[in-house]
Formats: C-alpha cells, sequence, structure tokens
C-alpha cells in the first residue's frame, strides 16, 4: 500500500537516513563531552569524534580536514563566508559579484554588504538559467574581492559552470565562493579539480540532521581566511567559536560518506525516476521544464503547467503530495519565485510551477501515483479556466485587453 | 581490566542529555521532517513544533513567545546581542567586565579594533563581584550611548550578578543590557517580565539539553535587526532551516529543569556545601574562589590548592582516577593558559585551581571518592 503523503520536495529538506541517526545517538547521552574539554576522555571522546566527521565531510569535496568549519547550517556559511571575506579583505577592495537566481541566503547577505558600503553586481541569467561567462569576467574590477555563484540552483536544479568559472576567477586573483548546498552529495563535487576557494554546504539537505553544516575554507594555493561572525572560544580555528554540536556533527559525517559512497548508483537510480516523472508530465499539452535539462541535478525537475494556477495545482493534491511551487523559504508567500522570473518567465507560468525534488527514499510507486495525480488536476482544473478555453478556440491571449481591477 | 566508572563533575562544560529529552526528539528525526517553511503536512507538522516549544520556553522563563528567538547556541545568541547593540541600537560604548565568557570579551575586543565601540571594564570586588558603585560611575561619566554587558553567573567560580540591581542602574542611566545567562538558563528561576534586561542568551546543552540549540531572548520593546541574513524564519530574525530537534529538545529540558527546579537545585546546593566541607576538613591549605556561599551559583565550586609538584599535575592525575573536572572554561580551545577569570581576581596568585561543577546525575558518594582521591594526590 502506498502511504501518504508522498514527500517529493528533497529540496527544501530530507528525511534524515536512519543509519545516520543510529551513528548519532550515542552522543546524545553517553559519549556527550564538550569537545573543547582537554582534561578529561569525555572531552576527547567528542573531540575524537568530530574529528572523525571532519575526514567524512572532508572526503566528500576533496578537501583536507583541516579546511572544514563545522557551522549550524548553510544560510551561517553564506553569511560566515561573504561578510567573512569583505571583512578580511577589506583592504584589497570592497566590490562582490553574485547572481539573481542565488539563495536568499547570499542575496540577503549581499543586500547587507551593500548597507555596509559595499559594491555588488548581480549577474543576470539566461533564460535556462545559466550565467554568461563573458559578462561574468566584464563585471571584474580592481576592487572585485569575491565570486559568488551557486553550484546548483535550489529552485530549477540548473549547475552553473563552476570549473569556467574559477577559471576566471583565478585569471583575475579574485576569490570564488560556492553554495553547494543542493549539489553536495547528490554529483561529484571536488575543491581542487573544481579550483573552489570557498564552498558551504548543510547536512539536511543529504538526509542528516537540520542545524549543521560546513564550510569549507582554502588553506593553500591560496590560502584563504576568512574574519570570525561569531567569536568566543576560539573554535574551529578561530573562524567560528561555539561549543560544538556533536550530535550533529557525527550525523552530518556519517551522511557525507553514505553519499559519497552510494552517489552513483543512487543518482542513476533517482535520474531514471526523475526522467519518467518528467516525459509523462511534458505530455501534458502546453507544459515547459524551467531551466537548462542538460546541466541540472539528476533529482530536479521545474515544471510550468500553462493555464493553471500553481496554487491550485498545490490544492488539488497537497493532502497526498508534498511538493512545493518555489523555494520552501518563501513558498509560505504568493509571491511568484524570482528564480523563475529571472529566467524570463513571466507571472502566469511562475504561478504554475511545481518543483519535484526527488530523494534516497522516492520509489517508482511513488512516480507512477504523482504522474496519475498531477496529470488529473491539471487536466481539471483547466477544464474550469477560462483561460484555457480561450486558448483552445485559438484566442491570442496577449492580444486581450483586460479590464482593470 | 574492570572498567571502572567515570565520575563527571564538569557540568557547567556541558551535561548529558536527559533520556526523556532525547524521547521527545527522536520523532523529529525521521518520522517528522518536513522544513518548517513548507506549506504542507510535512512543514506544518514540524512549525508547529517549533511554536509550541517557543510558548514553552517563554512560560518557563515569563517571557512573551514573541521574545523568544532560536539561534545555534550561546555564543552566537551573545555575538548577535551585543553587534544590534552596535549595530542597530547604535551604542558606541560597552561596559563589560574581564571575567565575562570569551563569546562576550572577544566580540567586544572586536567591536573596539574595528572602531565601532569604545570599552570601559567595571572593577571588581575582592571575591570576585561586580563592583556596582564603580558600575554606577561608569553610567554616570558615560555620555554615549551604552550598552552594558555582564553575564548572570560566572561560568567558572559561580559568581551570581544581581541581574535586578544592575538591570535598574542600566534603566536609570538609559543603557541597554546584556546578560549572558548560559549558566543560569535551567538552574535559575527568572521572571523575566519583571527584570529589567534587554538580552538574555541561554544554551540547552548547559542543563541537559541537545547542543547546537540555543535561544536569546530580545526584549519586546527592542527592534533590532537579523545577525544572520537570508530567509524568514523566526520572524526575520535569524535566517537558516530551523534545527527542529534542536529546539524541540531545548523545550523540553527546559520544562524539566524548571518542573525539578526546587528538588534539584536543593540536592546540588547540598552536594556543593557537602564537597567544600569535605575538602576544608581533609585538605589543607585549600581555598575557594568567588563567593561560593555567599551570592552564587550552587552547580560550581571552584577550589584553589596550594602550589606543589604535585597540584601542578591534578587535572592530569583526577583524569588518571577516572574524574573529570576542568581547570577553567572548556572554551578556551589549545592549551591551558590558566583562567582568566581567576587571574582576573587574584592576579598572580600561585596557586592550582579547579572547577568542580555539579548535576542532578552527581552523588555525594562522588563527593566521597573525589575528595578521598585529591587527599591522596596532593
Amino acid at each position: 500500500m502506498l502511504k501518504l503523503p508522498i514527500y517529493l520536495d528533497n529540496n527544501a529538506t530530507t528525511p534524515m537516513d536512519p543509519r545516520v541517526l543510529e551513528a548519532m545517538i550515542p552522543y546524545f547521552t553517553e559519549h556527550f563531552g564538550n569537545a573543547a574539554s582537554r582534561n578529561h576522555p569525555f572531552g576527547w571522546e567528542a573531540e575524537e569524534a568530530v574529528d572523525y566527521a571532519r575526514e567524512q565531510v572532508a572526503k566528500l569535496i576533496g578537501s583536507d580536514p583541516k579546511e572544514i568549519i563545522f557551522t549550524s547550517g548553510a544560510t551561517e556559511g553564506d553569511n560566515l563566508a561573504i561578510k567573512g571575506v569583505y571583512e578580511m579583505y577589506a583592504s584589497k577592495g570592497n566590490h562582490i559579484i553574485t547572481v539573481v537566481t542565488e539563495h536568499k541566503a547570499v542575496l540577503d547577505t549581499c543586500k547587507h554588504i551593500e548597507k555596509l558600503g559595499g559594491e555588488v553586481t548581480y549577474l543576470p541569467v539566461a533564460a535556462d538559467g545559466l550565467i554568461d561567462l563573458k559578462q561574468l569576467e566584464a563585471a571584474i574590477k580592481p576592487t572585485t574581492i569575491l565570486i559568488s555563484v551557486m553550484y546548483a540552483n535550489n529552485e530549477v536544479g540548473v549547475i552553473q559552470p563552476v570549473r569556467e568559472i574559477s577559471t576566471i576567477a583565478r585569471k583575475h586573483g579574485v576569490l570564488f565562493f560556492t553554495d553547494a548546498t543542493q549539489a553536495a552529495g547528490k554529483i561529484p563535487v571536488d575543491v581542487n579539480k573544481d579550483g573552489i576557494d570557498l564552498l558551504t554546504f548543510s547536512a539536511h539537505k543529504m538526509y542528516g540532521p537540520k542545524g549543521v553544516g560546513a564550510l569549507y575554507v582554502r588553506r593553500k594555493n591560496p590560502r584563504v581566511k576568512v574574519t570570525a561572525q561569531m567569536d568566543g572560544g576560539g573554535h574551529e580555528r578561530g573562524m567560528r567559536s561555539g561549543t560544538l554540536n556533536v550530535p550533529g556533527i557525527v550525523g552530518f559525517g556519517q551522511a557525507c560518506e553514505l553519499c559519497r559512497l552510494e552517489m552513483e548508483e543512487e543518482s542513476k537510480r533517482i535520474s531514471k525516476l526523475r526522467d519518467k516523472l518528467e516525459n509523462a508530465l511534458l505530455q501534458i499539452e502546453e507544459s515547459y521544464v524551467n531551466g537548462n535539462r542538460e546541466h541540472r541535478l539528476p533529482h530536479v525537475t521545474n515544471i510550468s503547467f500553462k493555464y493553471v494556477e500553481g496554487e491550485g495545482l498545490m490544492m488539488g493534491f497537497n493532502k497526498n503530495i508534498a511538493l512545493s511551487s518555489g523555494s520552501a523559504c518563501t513558498s509560505a508567500s504568493l509571491e511568484p519565485s524570482y528564480v523563475l522570473k529571472a529566467l524570463g518567465l513571466g507571472d502566469d507560468l511562475a504561478h504554475s510551477s511545481l518543483r519535484f525534488g526527488l530523494g534516497r527514499f522516492t520509489t517508482e510507486e511513488q512516480i507512477d501515483y504523482t504522474i496519475e495525480q498531477v496529470k488529473n488536476t491539471v487536466l481539471k482544473l483547466r477544464e474550469m479556466s477560462p483561460l484555457w478555453e480561450m486558448y483552445k478556440e485559438g484566442i491570442d491571449l496577449n492580444s486581450i485587453e483586460w479590464a482593470a481591477h | 581490566m574492570t572498567h571502572t566508572p567515570r565520575i563527571y563533575f564538569d557540568n557547567a562544560a556541558t551535561t548529558p542529555l536527559d533520556a526523556d529529552v532525547l524521547e521527545a526528539m527522536m520523532p523529529y528525526f525521521t518520522t517528522y521532517f518536513g522544513n518548517p517553511s513548507s506549506i504542507y503536512s510535512y512543514g506544518r507538522e514540524t512549525r508547529l513544533a517549533i511554536e509550541n516549544a517557543r510558548k514553552s520556553v517563554a512560560k518557563n522563563l515569563n517571557a512573551h513567545p514573541a521574545e523568544i528567538f532560536f539561534t545555534s547556541g550561546g555564543t552566537e545568541s551573545s555575538n548577535m546581542a551585543i553587534n544590534a547593540a552596535i549595530d542597530d541600537l547604535h551604542c558606541t560604548h560597552i561596559i563589560t567586565s574581564p571575567i565575562e565568557h570569551h563569546a562576550t570579551l572577544h566580540t567586544v575586543e572586536h567591536l573596539q579594533q574595528s572602531g565601532k565601540a569604545a570599552v570601559s571594564y567595571v572593577q571588581l570586588l575582592p571575591n570576585g563581584h561586580i563592583n556596582l558603585q564603580h558600575l554606577e560611575e561608569l553610567l554616570a561619566n558615560s555620555n554615549e550611548r551604552t550598552l552594558v554587558s555582564l553575564m548572570h553567573a560566572n561560568n567558572e567560580v559561580g559568581n551570581l550578578l544581581d541581574i535586578q540591581a544592575v538591570g535598574n542602574l542600566c534603566k536609570k542611566y538609559n543603557a541597554f543590557f546584556h546578560c549572558d545567562t548560559v549558566q543560569t538558563v535551567g538552574h535559575f528561576p527568572f521572571d523575566l517580565r519583571n527584570t529589567p534586561v534587554h538580552f538574555i542568551t541561554g544554551a540547552a546543552h548547559k542543563f541537559h539539553g541537545p547542543k547546537g540549540v540555543g535561544i536569546i531572548y530580545i526584549n519586546e520593546n527592542i527592534k533590532i535587526k537579523p545577525y544572520i541574513n537570508g530567509g524568514s524564519q523566526e520572524r526575520n530574525m535569524r535566517a537558516g532551516t530551523e534545527n527542529v530537534y534542536g529546539i524541540v529538545g531545548f523545550a523540553k529540558a527546559l520544562e524539566n529543569a524548571m518542573q525539578r527546579f526546587e528538588e534539584d537545585s536543593h540536592y546540588i546546593s547540598e552536594l556543593k556545601r557537602y564537597m567544600a566541607e569535605r575538602l576544608r576538613q581533609e585538605i589543607e591549605g585549600i581555598t575557594f574562589n568567588g563567593d561560593p556561599f555567599g551570592n552564587s551559583l550552587y552547580t560550581v565550586l571552584n577550589v584553589s590548592f596550594p602550589k606543589t609538584e604535585k597540584s601542578e599535575m591534578l587535572l592530569y592525575s583526577l583524569d588518571m582516577h577516572h574524574i573529570c573536572v576542568s581547570g577553567g572554561s572548556a572554551c578556551t580551545s589549545g592549551t591551558n593558559m590558566g583562567s582568566h577569570v581567576i587571574e582576573a581576581i587574584y592576579k598572580n596568585v600561585d596557586r592550582v585551581a579547579i572547577r568542580f561543577s555539579f548535576s542532578k546525575n552527581n552523588t555525594k558518594d562522588e563527593i566521597d571518592t573525589v575528595v578521598q582521591t585529591l587527599k591522596e594526590l596532593v
């Protein structure tokens, strides 16, 4: 029997893998020490566990364990990377380049930087969601200290040309930071091959616990430093103070290891399901995939169903399928997604979009059910839609002058 | 080899999680895992859990739920409060003390170095208490907008601040008041509606809750901006997907602590009194740091031993005997630099200070063992 509701919003968060929880449990009540306690075994056990997790995390992104700074999550990592570089490299310049489709954690932090007197260039994206590398290079000035481009987008799954971006950044001596929250653990990410200087990601997007993440900070070629945004006991090599969330970190490490070991097979399985879902839904008339389909995460598809309201669509199967019509962080608002608008979608298409985020626990049975539910709902809503009727009668909707209201 | 049970007298560093706190958290790992910002059932379940936790925490501190914000821990909360006082409340002067936790001291130093605030350090009385007269002088002579940042209970010696008196002074001189209450939330009956304080901070792992989660209380009359940008979580005050099980655990641990407050505080006070008495009887030349039998938190007993070859090795020797204590704050990562708190109160003392900090899980038998071991060691 199919258990409802089906969870297809793995870009918002993921259920924890039971193997991760199992690894964490002993660190709650038994090995509960403070990893900074230097004088007794409770502290040492905690520190050892953190060190081991640090290796597991580092291995997933091909870094040295010493380059991993544990944080409370990707948002804190975004803040620490951008504010930390802005403060640390103030004598070099105050200009940051980012992209309009970044996560709010990056965009809001950049707005904060502007209030502090920094300058930020927001690059546009093409209709497929990719940035223009020539535009990126042209935006670099002598005062540019940081390029911040996400690895893969949370709403459409589009993967940016990270290696080309880092080549440009290197050429101009500018640091390159990437928010890899959606990419890490899902596709191969390697900070050295990719030429990344700073990278943030979090555990709860990869079947690990909420409340824990990491910031990678390159230690050589070049040696990168960030000004701490939380001062205190000098934990995490002085870059992030605060008692370490030992069970969370242990869970994060385990989650990274599972992703690393199972990524190849898992992404094959999931992308097959994703393709099945996508192909079936594209058979619905006037439905479109948003974003580049080639450079895309294996578990994501974002589809617009023209002449249907996304909210109505959601209500149609809300009780049975959990997914979002925008980023989870903004899905409580009725504003159309700024990411889709940046791709050039009008409000109508943006509003009629659904983001499907498949995951480790998604089954073929769930996908078959989803196909049927979405298809039926779209068709039913269109039957009731005067716009759809007009479209079917061949009326060009753009030619109509709507009465003001 | 027989397994010798360890004695854990380092509860000011961190505490073991209560079994029923873990039990309360368990459903939120794998079953109720939704992102609280999501509008479907998975998200609504976790949103509800967070809001219930907030109400419960507010009730236990006698605050308004709108005044409670969840963070990643005490350090973040203190950084947030102090920076907000400068950036958003436009303070240009900070009054603090030399015995604050590093989360306060280093944040204050950072602000001083970047030229954003002048810093004054309030004098201490011989027993380590804040000299309130000097605090008033500093406040009276300050013609700038001022933040007072003083901790409620010192994490190393346990001295308790008269939070009402300091709050009233701040009120009188129109200053903002941040009180680092990381050692007292969960160990002290707060009545925030009747306490003149603008910011307090708490960390769950200090009272048998989970690590990685804390709170900041922001008085409802204060308007500040978020310290971590990037999402509308915590009513736009703290961005980032919420640590749902951590938050649930925080609330449950605080409920436990407050429900059992009378019983536990009485029990732990008795442990502290007993240990002091036994030490006095058994070991010559010891002294107690701070004001342990006056205005002091019942969980902490800081003892100085005369400096000898043996006592200098005491931390190591105690560990060899499966006794877990600390020389100072656990946050002083790296080598043992000695305690800045002991140094600030007693200046160049030639003594070895050891902090014993207790919880409800400790027993008088453990104290007997520890005192006996100490006696043999020194």
